[in-house]
């Protein structure tokens, strides 16, 4: 249990993009770090320890805790790395609430980052697979999300058209958003048009590889309100794994989302999340899942997803709006996006999120997905929650 | 010593980890390594905060998280601030041993590069020695633009 309040105080990313020559890692890393302490209006002296991840394998750098010292700021402070695969970015975010929950630490900078370009995206991935069972026969992120597609279809009888809705608002979100990589709107057919990647997932469907660093400054309930008028108060969060080996899941629901949800919702007294719930940012790295995943939330009845997405339910003005920021499918610097997730819902709840803002905003609710189908999320509120 | 694995064959899988990169070295270190390439000239950047002259160059003064602005030409002398001698013939080394690798601290410079000592019984060598850079004839522009440093006494 929390043993104190604890708050987002300032944010900071990278303008992402497909490529960055002109940094190292280090240095993109530093971009990120200097926008969240200008964004808080603290020095590098005021933090007091330093948590940050990225993808095992992805840069081939281990000990990426020590390396990054040139550019976290983290010379002389505490610093602990942690990498969770897809949710590296929001474990980052709930380890970063758990160093100040419980008191250890007042004002903790959480940083994650990735610069994809650097490797082979697919060959790293496999390495988290079982070597002797799923390595041999199975390959990389979108053979997965191709078999969850393709479950959900089967049951509920949606389609390819229906996942092509969700990128169409996401891309078209994303246009809002001065960091996405992808800025660019697309129609319907565009993305059913777009090469099949894996049935019945297209091109457009799916995330691009982003290099990209983004940086969150958490502080307790000590000084966040005298570091800002307008701290993001984190309520809960949540994380479930599920299962080792791929032939264990249960494919077509997520399980981990939807009881990682009931918790998050049990631990904030939310009982009808589709009304209580202002604006979502979820970690959503291809269209369909879009659909699935906020059945498994208990948002919308099983079945109902893709009709709520039509309504135009989700989008910018509608009742519940998902991916202000364009999301994964417009932007994808692994390490970073869990958090980034986490810094765009910290954002709405500030009042920060510029053109991409969405009205009135009192709960927001950021997600994080990882590779064997696990989650995290994190409820952001305007109000100091109850202990 | 019993059969251990008695009725059964035991079945192991043999591979290697195989992801192909391509480190981008940024435009602080591009720069350092094009002069050190085209001009035989080794470059450092300074703090404006504290005054360090960082050789390697960096782009960020770590101790003051302050951004380095200007490059100052330093070396091509320095002075050895440690070093090891490798007697074993491991995998990984690229050259023929004994090998000796130095913490060189280039002259003007406030921080070490790690290089190679050459030309000189590894015997021979003394922390504190003054060295030189000698540079590769067929030089890329990577670290290995500078063949070795070689002692001068
Ligand atoms: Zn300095």
């Amino acid at each position: 249990m929390a043993k104190r309040r604890v708050a987002i105080v300032g944010t900071g990313q990278t303008n992402h993009k497909s490529h960055r020559p002109d940094v190292n890692g280090q240095e993109l890393i530093h971009e990120a770090v200097v926008r969240a302490l200008q964004d808080a209006e603290l020095s590098i002296n005021d933090i007091d320890a330093i948590l940050i991840g990225n993808m095992d394998h992805f840069e081939g750098i281990n000990y990426v805790d020590c390396w990054s010292i040139d550019g976290s700021g983290g010379y002389h402070k505490p610093i602990m790395k942690l990498t969770t695969g897809g949710t590296t970015g929001s474990t980052l975010a709930i380890g970063g609430y758990h160093f100040v929950a419980s008191g250890m630490f007042d004002k903790v900078l959480v940083i994650g980052w990735e610069k994809n370009s650097e490797s082979d995206t697919t060959g790293a991935i496999t390495t988290a697979f079982d070597p002797i069972w799923d390595r041999l026969v199975f390959a990389g992120a979108i053979s997965g999300l191709a078999v969850e597609a393709q479950s959900y279809m089967a049951k509920y009888g949606a389609t390819d058209r229906d996942g092509a809705r969700v990128s169409v608002r996401d891309r078209k979100h994303a246009c809002n958003n001065p960091y996405a990589q992808l800025r660019k709107e697309v129609t319907l057919e565009e993305v059913l048009a777009s090469p099949m990647l894996a049935d019945p997932i297209h091109l457009l469907d799916v995330c691009p590889r982003t290099d990209g660093a983004c940086a969150v400054v958490i502080a307790s309930e000590d000084c966040a309100e005298t570091i800002t008028s307008t701290p993001d108060w984190i309520w809960a969060t949540a994380n479930r794994h599920t299962y080792s080996y791929l032939g264990d899941v249960n494919w077509g629901e997520l399980d981990s989302i939807a009881d990682a949800s009931k918790e998050l919702f049990k631990k904030s007294g939310i009982n009808e999340p589709r009304k209580q719930i202002n604006v979502i940012e979820m970690y959503q790295p291809y269209s369909l899942a879009g659909i699935i995943w906020i059945e498994d939330m208990g948002i919308i009845p099983r079945g109902k997803g893709a009709e709520y997405i039509w309504s135009g339910a989700t989008d910018m003005g509608g009742e519940l709006p998902i991916n202000p920021s364009g999301g994964v499918i417009a932007c994808n610097p692994i390490g970073a996006t869990g958090l980034i997730r986490c810094a765009e819902a910290a954002m709405q709840v500030m009042g920060k999120a510029e053109g991409r803002q969405v009205p009135d905003v009192n709960f927001a609710v950021s997600t994080g997905f990882g590779g064997c189908m696990w989650t995290d999320m994190i409820l952001h509120g305007k109000n100091k929650p109850n202990l | 010593m019993g059969n251990i694995f008695y009725g059964i064959e035991p079945s192991v899988y043999k591979s290697q980890i195989n992801v192909p990169y391509q480190w981008w070295a940024g435009e602080t270190a591009s720069k350092f390594f094009m002069v050190l390439r085209d001009d035989k000239k080794i470059l450092g950047k300074q703090c404006p905060r504290c005054g360090k002259v960082y050789c390697p160059p960096k782009k960020t003064c770590p101790s003051c998280f302050t951004e380095t602005n200007s490059w100052k030409e330093v070396g091509p002398k320095g002075k050895l601030i440690s070093y090891t001698i490798v007697l074993r013939q491991l995998a990984a080394l690229q050259k023929k041993v004994p090998v000796a690798f130095g913490l060189i601290c280039i002259d003007g410079a406030d921080n070490a590069m790690l290089h190679y000592i050459g030309d000189v019984d590894v015997n021979n060598i003394t922390i504190g020695m003054e060295v030189e850079a000698v540079f590769a004839d067929d030089r890329n522009a990577t670290i290995n633009a500078i063949s070795h440093f070689k002692p001068l006494t």
